[in-house]
């Protein structure tokens, strides 16, 4: 496609944080903060559902070093929840800091304050607890209108209305469809009626969850943490310790990786907390255990597909029902079961005539789910794309044809994706482009190798958003320094994605400099302009934006100032290949002149700030097609190849785009194949370490492939869409598509490890 | 207490250590940084150091092992490193970077022992490695350029 020549968008520039990283300076958390403060641990519960009856500290407190142990008696009593949202908080008000009824195996029991880790270990060890243990709520089919509540208290808020009930176990439940679903889907020649299961998956995030807090110089406190949140941290410590927000000052330095873990402000009140009762400064890292039994992962969803259809393979009718495990507190509950319906029903816009979509989100006594990478498009993109492809082999018909004749095609309107117009949308140019350099219709056909293995191929597609339309906020300021270099600051958090670079390319771009010539600062609640964080795909989306705004009204104040300079009126000033120039006339002056100007006897600030917000989220599309070779009596599956097309928008970096999309793959491939999450009969996941929670290495994820097919999205800057999150979406359908090929059996529960596919046999019918 | 006697990047360092102290913490003491701690079992390669050339995983070695011995952390290897990890920053994938400094201290000892190595012997090498954020690829794409502009040469 072609579009503008830009001088800084579209290139593969470094992250400007690249070289400290690489040479492994030191800029994260721990690496940052000065080395005095009390180490901060957690006791935490060993039952998944009891009522601590009696807690003794007092030995604990008498350990040398021990400064202080807390409990739910210590802290305040007002519920609040940890979800990094904006306002209308969507998710429920059902954590204390400290609760006295603890709800999972790993909810935290008491905080342990010391001089040293020594101490702080020896103390949690001398803690008395008594628990009045109780039945728990383990399996979430069962969960809703049980009599066994986990969230009995009459605290309990829902700060917004999204049909949740803490006495029916419901978190979130809603209702929505087009269309007469029962009648189409009556009058179909085929209907399949198939669910999918998908586990609570950990993001595994290399850094684990940390924060350092103490009191700055005016008694405020500040917080360092590794974060993708700060506004919304803020926030939530606020309404957590009962002090205004102004009393807090919520910074991130490089972050060791997120993938939406840290969307929830998973560590920071606990230090936060020791702070406020100690006047001390406070660290709390969370080891990888605890990271995996008390972070917040995936949440675990069954979806239940129903397709309708004619025999020549129009899908006419969809009809989900997803049913997702919250555990045992709402963060994020309300909000990613949405997307397993919204971002998977509308790639079948084109000929779709009705769709239902109905879901629950219950509590469990499990680890409380939160934010990651897909947020529930991904479950539900699981479940439909592989029903297409049931749908496909089902009548015979090559998967790539049923695509052509269903999916979304630019300039549709999209009625389960809130009747949004499908404005850019390459889709179709994805599949076209997959299928050729993948070499599809050599690689479909199941090819016995003659060793007992057998190779094949299979596909799926996949949507998502580029913000939460009508609601984030992205922000930039924009400052023009005496030198002509530029400082943007802003208030998303480059949890090494690169937005940093991203949005420093925008401005370079605005404002006719290079890249090394605008310096990056963010985020910071004291600095930085409010933003939402950087979550939902938007950062590029919303905050570049902003970042192209703020440029604008800075060349508007640029010009002012020129005009003083030049003697003549603002209209007459304009602003070309970075110098200020007067029109019809050979006068001008540089960026420099401005800047310095700016600084000597001059009313104009020479800075601007803008935010933004959107009325649509437009989806980045992609195809993924991956060649697999199955071992038949061991089960094993090696990916020979995965192939992949993505259309976000215009590729404001294409190195880092195409990073974005080799890591989403990769992590997907983890979840299809090798990643799990299994529970002890007490509700507790076996998968407590790397020991058990397999994460791919480079020996598992074979030859990658990406390119782009490029759209241009008139409300992005530059043409930009989203790419963060879409690219985790489509190894499952792909990867179960093909071990169907290979091996005659739909494995409708992820992962599919290789005992499951040896021990499995292949359908009936 | 145990008194030892560590060269830690070229320099000799004489401390008094807890017995049980483990060197990833020992080397943190120290001011070097770049030795991260990922997991607690051994697998993900963050802490990767050398210890008379040879690269272990500080995690799980005891400081008072690598007394009389040479330790070598990215703090002392940054010529090194510069010779090769811009190619990575051209691709993009040093990313969140918190596995980087385990990664290139490993590639450093890769390329010590087989300076000419193929793509499947450096998956192969760097295997103990993870990375969460990049998806590997480009990584390899990175170390691949280096080795190649070091052939034009």
């Amino acid at each position: 496609m072609e579009h503008k020549k830009y001088n800084a968008i579209n290139k593969s520039v470094r992250k400007k944080d690249a070289m400290q990283l690489l040479l492994g300076k030191p800029v994260y958390t721990d690496d940052v903060v000065p080395d005095d403060a009390l180490v901060v641990k957690l006791l935490r519960s060993p039952h998944a559902n009891a009522i601590v009856s009696e807690i003794n500290t007092k030995a604990a407190k008498l350990v040398p070093g021990v400064v202080g142990v807390y409990t739910w008696e210590d802290v305040p009593n007002n519920r609040f929840t940890n979800a990094g949202q904006t306002y209308p908080e969507a998710s429920p008000y059902d954590r204390l800091i400290i609760d006295r009824h603890v709800r999972f195996v790993g909810d935290v029991v008491a905080i342990v304050a010391a001089e040293n880790e020594k101490a702080a270990d020896k103390a949690l060890k001398l803690i008395k607890v008594k628990y009045e243990v109780l039945e728990a709520v383990l399996d979430f089919h069962t969960a809703k209108d049980n009599s066994l509540l986990v969230h009995p208290e009459d605290n309990w808020v829902a700060p917004c209305e999204v049909g949740g009930s803490n006495l029916r176990n419901l978190v979130a439940s809603e209702e929505s469809s087009h269309g007469d679903v029962d009648a189409i889907m009556a009058d179909c020649d085929i209907v399949l009626d198939r669910t999918y299961h998908t586990k609570a998956y950990n993001q595994a995030m290399m850094e684990t969850f940390r924060t350092y807090t103490s009191f700055d110089r005016y008694g405020r406190l500040h917080v360092i943490s590794s974060t993708q949140i700060v506004f919304h941290v803020r926030r939530i410590l606020s309404h957590a310790l009962g002090i205004p927000k102004s009393r807090i000052r919520v910074e991130k330095p490089r972050i060791g990786g997120g993938f939406g873990a840290k969307q929830t402000a998973v560590s920071e009140v606990y230090p936060a907390f020791v702070t406020m009762q100690t006047g001390r400064p406070a660290m709390i890292i969370f080891s990888r255990e605890e990271s995996q039994l008390a972070g917040s992962p995936r949440h675990e969803m069954e979806v239940r597909v129903r397709l309708g259809a004619s025999k020549e393979g129009k899908i006419r009718v969809l009809d989900l029902y997803t049913l997702s495990n919250s555990g045992a507190y709402g963060e994020h509950g309300p909000t990613t079961v949405g997307l397993s319906g919204h971002k998977s029903i509308p790639m079948y816009t084109g000929s779709l005539e009705a769709f239902r979509f109905n879901y629950d989100v219950v509590y469990t006594n499990t680890m409380a789910a939160g934010a990651y990478r897909g947020y529930g498009a991904t479950q539900g993109i699981f479940a439909l794309e592989t029903t297409v492809n049931e749908l496909a082999e089902t009548i015979g018909m090559d998967p790539t044809e049923i695509r052509y004749k269903n999916m979304l095609k630019e300039g549709m309107i999209m009625p389960a994706y809130y009747n949004e117009l499908a404005s850019a949308c390459a889709l179709d140019r994805c599949l076209d482009h997959c299928k050729e350099m993948f070499d599809w219709d050599a690689k479909y056909p199941v090819r016995d190798m003659g060793n007992g293995k057998v190779r094949t191929a299979g596909l799926g597609m996949a949507m998502q958003g580029s913000c939460i339309s009508n609601l984030d906020v992205g922000s930039a300021t924009v400052k023009l320094t005496e030198d002509g270099t530029f400082m943007l600051l802003i208030g998303a958090a480059d949890m090494g994605t690169g937005c940093d670079t991203i949005l420093a390319q925008m401005v370079a771009e605005c404002m006719d400099c290079s890249v090394d010539d605008v310096a990056v600062f963010g985020a910071d609640t004291d600095a930085s302009p409010y933003d939402s964080g950087s979550y939902a795909s938007s950062t590029t989306y919303i905050t570049g934006k902003a970042v192209e705004k703020a440029c604008m009204e800075l060349k508007t104040k640029m010009c002012t100032i020129a005009a003083g300079l030049l003697n003549c009126d603002v209209e007459e000033v304009y602003f070309e290949n970075g110098m200020l120039k007067r029109i019809n006339t050979d006068e001008s002056v540089s960026v420099k002149d401005i800047g310095v100007k700016a600084q000597l006897n001059n009313p104009q600030i020479a800075e601007a700030s803008a935010s933004h917000s959107s009325p649509v989220s437009p989806p980045p599309y992609m195809v993924g097609m991956v060649e697999i070779e199955l071992d038949k009596l061991t089960g094993e599956v090696t990916i020979l190849d995965f192939m992949s097309v993505v259309d976000c928008g215009i590729p404001i970096n294409p190195a880092l785009a195409r990073i974005q999309a080799e890591g989403g793959i990769v992590q997907g491939i983890g979840h299809t194949l090798m990643e799990n999450v299994t529970y002890s009969p007490e509700g507790k996941p076996y998968e407590s370490s790397f020991m058990q929670y397999k994460l791919p290495t480079r020996l598992d994820m074979g030859k990658l492939r990406v390119e782009f097919e490029h759209s241009f999205e008139p409300t992005g800057p530059f043409g930009a869409k989203s790419i963060g999150e879409i690219v985790i979406n489509t190894p499952a359908p792909a990867i179960a598509h093909a071990i169907y090929r290979a091996t005659g059996v739909w494995h409708r529960e992820i992962p599919i490890t290789p005992e499951r596919i040896a021990m499995s046999k292949p359908e009936q019918n | 207490m145990i008194d030892i006697t560590i060269t830690l990047n070229g320099k000799k360092i004489s401390d008094s250590i807890e017995p049980d102290s483990i060197l990833l913490d020992f080397l943190r003491d120290h001011k070097c940084y770049s030795v991260k701690r990922g997991c607690e079992t051994t697998n993900c390669g963050l802490c990767t150091v050398l210890m008379d050339g040879t690269p272990i995983l500080s995690c799980s070695m005891l400081t008072a092992r690598a007394d009389g011995h040479t330790i070598q952390t990215l703090e002392g290897l940054q010529e090194e490193a510069s010779s090769f990890v811009g190619f990575i920053a051209d691709q993009g994938a040093d990313q969140c970077g918190f596995c980087n400094p385990g990664f290139v201290m490993n590639t450093i000892a890769l390329l010590k022992e087989n300076p000419d190595p193929t793509d499947d012997e450096i998956r192969a090498f760097l295997s103990g490695n993870l990375c969460r954020c990049s998806g590997y690829e480009g990584q390899l794409r990175g170390i691949r350029n280096y080795l190649n502009s070091r052939v034009k040469e």
